[in-house]
């Protein structure tokens, strides 16, 4: 079969069963626009900015499992997907990103809308490919995809320049079933004398505790990490980005850990003898003063990148593999050990941890005659079942739905925690939508990080992906204004918005659903209505409580045992902004 | 501690700006960097002297063999190696001066391997200190211009570095 440099790549795509491809079109794309339009296999979802399109590629690929993909054109078109593929990188999101490129002959002549894609995405791609020769172009896309889900996965661009795809150049074309990498083989079983000694560690402990992170749900080990739990019978707590790998509400497991993390997880991490790191990377929202962190613990870590073994803190017992198969060859050696987890002990910890949990860390004032972030999302969890998929922006709203919605399932909670970035939260409910069109798909958000991507409203109209949309108000970039609070003496320099924009009107403008809501007592049947509208987008202007801050939190240079909690369950009454 | 890191990589564009990119964007140092192909011209090899304590070469390390291209590396500091680099050195001469630098390039075991009127240049391989102390050697108002490959190595023994 010969086909043009444009059909390759939209068959490739085909050929490696690439459901929706999110993009926007221009000049240096415009083969490719041209070979998509006449085939219908491949569905395009045309976003607002290129922005939206790598979060709602991302937003699938974390509640598929699948690599997202997105089309962008040169220039301009490529360099609004940066954030995006950053994005992806820092949470080992699988992606393949594919960028117009100037002709082959002007590359490097500063020819219209030329930018170095290659070079700019670099630091923040696992890999990237510049096509310079179209009878490889297939290959590439193979590799492309073969490197971005393999191993710790991650974003791969391929730059693909506009005379690649010229419709009068035509290659045989036969889609590769596998591709290898001399260069590129990443492990997947564990040692297994470590994790022989990891296993005879972790059965002499008298404090242990298990902490575990994104790479369960990336390495798909949640059942393998259950199992673990209860046959060892200890604590667990999770961070941010492995909510929902381990069911949240199950007894065993004490809530997240790290800066907002709850007094119970982080106190246990601090007095614990042995932790078993397991897909997380101890990043400093985690461990808190590095010199501070776990001065009694032996720390066992396993993770598929030697890199993110004894980066920041050192380990004792390091295992590189994949989380699955290695969890697995533990507990078989767990079950065949003569030593079991030492009973007494572990009552003894149990109880300690019962005495941190009675702080009741997360508890809020219910009696305000304010609307409290943390009520709506209980109401929230209530209204949803917990069945929810959760997408969040980042700020405050962001640590108010991880501390109060327990996610019980893996792939549910999706947002951005290594880059933090604002504008993410719409934009992936979309792509989780069009996953899973039958799921309940909510995203929360603020009305500072809603409007970093509010353009792809238009984009959930068009697809017909309704959402719902929990934006809790609280009139200040409340995230920013509570560190101004903590460490700045209440100066708020530029965390608010003298204007902010009509919600309900905007949503209607772009054709949805739009509903304030001033009152307490008015969340509960607002969401109720909104999720009863199964076939609209609907978006909630929630009026919060513009007060409220996270607690419990460390803040900076501080360890895990030096939490600063909430002091007392006061309103806005008695507690006035600056 | 100075370290020598050998590496074998695909001899794919871009790929040497991988390396310096990596050691630029996470604040490694690089004091000197090397490429050429090998007799395999679908390969490199590229050697890279960097400082730092135990805890950062392991990270780059391993920070370099997640580099796709990158295919494999030794940290020569590791093993017993010999170390080789070449330097060209142009010296204004006058009649004079002319035994006496011709001795000392003898000495060092450098070679003139140009000569005008008025200048000599000097080449010499060996380890970086014995280059150093040709050039200091050397009066300092007569040195014209120094060029250093930067060292590259191998090590003894009968393994290697190869696919
Ligand atoms: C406002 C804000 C506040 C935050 N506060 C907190 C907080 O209080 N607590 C908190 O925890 N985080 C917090 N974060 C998130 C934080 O910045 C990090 O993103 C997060 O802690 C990293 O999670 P992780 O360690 O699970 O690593 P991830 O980024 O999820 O990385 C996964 C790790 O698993 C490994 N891995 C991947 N696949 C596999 C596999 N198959 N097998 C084995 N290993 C694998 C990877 O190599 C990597 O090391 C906050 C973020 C924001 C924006
Ligand atoms: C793109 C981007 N710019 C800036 C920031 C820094 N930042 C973190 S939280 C935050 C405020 C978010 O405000 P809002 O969306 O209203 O959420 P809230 O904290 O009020 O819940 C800002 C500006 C960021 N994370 N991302
Ligand atoms: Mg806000």
């Amino acid at each position: 079969m010969e086909l043009s440099g444009a059909q390759i790549l939209v068959q490739s795509l085909i050929d490696e069963g690439v459901e929706y491809i999110f993009g926007y079109p221009g000049g240096a794309v415009l083969h490719l626009y041209d070979a998509l339009f006449q085939q219908d296999e491949l569905k395009h979802i045309l976003v607002r900015h290129e922005q939206g399109a790598t979060h709602a590629a991302d937003g699938y690929a974390r509640a598929t499992g699948k690599p997202g993909v997105v089309l962008v054109t040169s220039g301009p078109g490529a360099t609004n997907a940066v954030t995006g593929i950053a994005t992806a990188y820092m949470d080992s999101i699988p992606m393949v990103i594919i960028s117009g490129q100037v002709s082959l002959p002007v590359i490097g002549s500063d020819a219209f809308q030329e930018v170095d894609m290659i070079g700019i995405t670099r630091p923040c791609v696992k890999h990237n490919y510049l096509v310079k020769d179209v009878t490889k172009l297939a290959e590439t896309i193979k590799k492309a995809f073969y490197v971005a889900t393999t191993g710790r996965p991650g974003p791969v661009v391929i730059d693909v320049p506009k005379d690649i795809t010229a419709p009068n150049i035509k290659v045989p074309y036969k889609y590769p079933k596998k591709v290898s990498i001399r260069s590129y083989n990443p492990v997947v079983t564990g040692h297994k004398g470590q994790i022989k000694k990891a296993v005879d560690l972790l059965l002499s402990a008298h404090k242990p505790i298990i902490y575990s992170g994104g790479g369960v749900v990336l390495g798909e080990a949640s059942k393998e990490l259950t199992e673990l739990t209860h046959a060892l019978g200890y604590p667990i707590t999770s961070t941010l980005m492995g909510l929902g790998a381990y069911p949240g509400t199950d007894k065993q497991f004490i809530g997240m850990l790290g800066m907002h993390g709850t007094y119970e997880a982080n106190m246990a991490m601090h007095e614990s003898d042995v932790i078993i790191a397991i897909g997380a990377r101890f990043d400093d929202r985690v461990t808190g003063k590095l010199d501070l962190f776990c001065p009694y613990a032996k720390i066992i870590h396993i993770d598929i990148d030697p890199a993110s073994i004894s980066k920041t803190v050192r380990v004792d017992i390091p295992i590189v593999g994949d989380v699955k198969p290695v969890l697995e060859q533990m507990l078989e050696m767990i079950k065949e050990s003569s030593k079991k987890p030492n009973k007494k002990a572990l009552e003894l910890w149990w109880h300690q941890i019962g005495q941190w949990q009675a702080v009741n860390c997360l508890e809020f004032d219910r009696e305000s005659p304010l609307i409290k972030p943390q009520h709506v999302i209980e109401q929230l969890y209530e209204v949803t079942k917990g069945d929810a998929y959760v997408t969040s922006d980042v700020g405050q709203h962001q640590m108010w739905a991880a501390q109060y919605y327990p996610f019980d399932k893996p792939r549910h909670w999706i947002n951005s925690g290594g880059l933090g970035t604002m504008g993410f939260g719409l934009p992936a409910a979309i792509g989780v939508k069009l996953a899973f069109p039958h799921a309940d798909v909510a995203c929360v958000t603020g009305e500072a990080s809603i409007q970093m991507c509010i353009q792809e409203l238009s984009t959930a109209l068009q697809y017909k992906t309704p959402i719902k949309i929990i934006n809790l108000n609280n009139r200040y970039m409340g995230m920013v204004r509570q560190w101004q609070e903590f460490s700045y003496e209440s100066r708020y320099s530029h965390s608010y918005m003298d204007t902010i924009p009509e919600f309900v009107k905007l949503a209607e403008a772009y054709g949805h659903v739009g509903m304030r809501i001033d009152k307490p007592e008015e969340v509960r049947p607002a969401l109720e209505a909104a999720f009863a509208m199964k076939d609209r987008t609907v978006f909630l202007d929630i009026m919060t409580d513009r007060t409220e801050n996270v607690y419990p939190m460390i803040e900076a240079g501080k360890g895990h045992h030096d939490m600063k909690l909430r002091v007392a369950l006061g309103t806005t009454t008695d507690r006035e902004l600056a | 501690m100075r370290h020598i890191i050998s590496i074998l990589m695909e001899n794919e564009s871009g790929a040497l700006s991988r390396v310096a990119g990596l050691f630029s964007a996470r604040g490694y140092n690089i004091e000197s960097l090397t490429v050429a192909p090998t007799q395999d011209p679908s390969l490199s090899r590229m050697t890279l002297v960097t400082r730092g304590s135990e805890e950062i070469i392991e990270q780059i390390t391993k920070q370099l063999n997640k580099l796709i291209d990158v295919v494999k590396l030794i940290d020569l500091a590791e093993s017993f190696h010999i170390e080789r680099e070449l330097m060209m050195v142009k010296i204004k001469t006058t009649a004079e001066m002319r035994d006496e630098i011709r001795s000392m390039a003898d000495i060092f075991r450098g070679k003139i391997i140009d000569v005008t009127p008025a200048t000599y240049i000097v080449e010499m391989t060996g380890p970086s200190e014995k280059l150093d102390a040709f050039v200091a050697a050397i009066d300092p108002d007569s040195i014209i211009e120094v060029v250093r490959s930067g060292p590259t190595g191998i090590s003894r023994g009968e393994k290697g570095l190869h696919l």
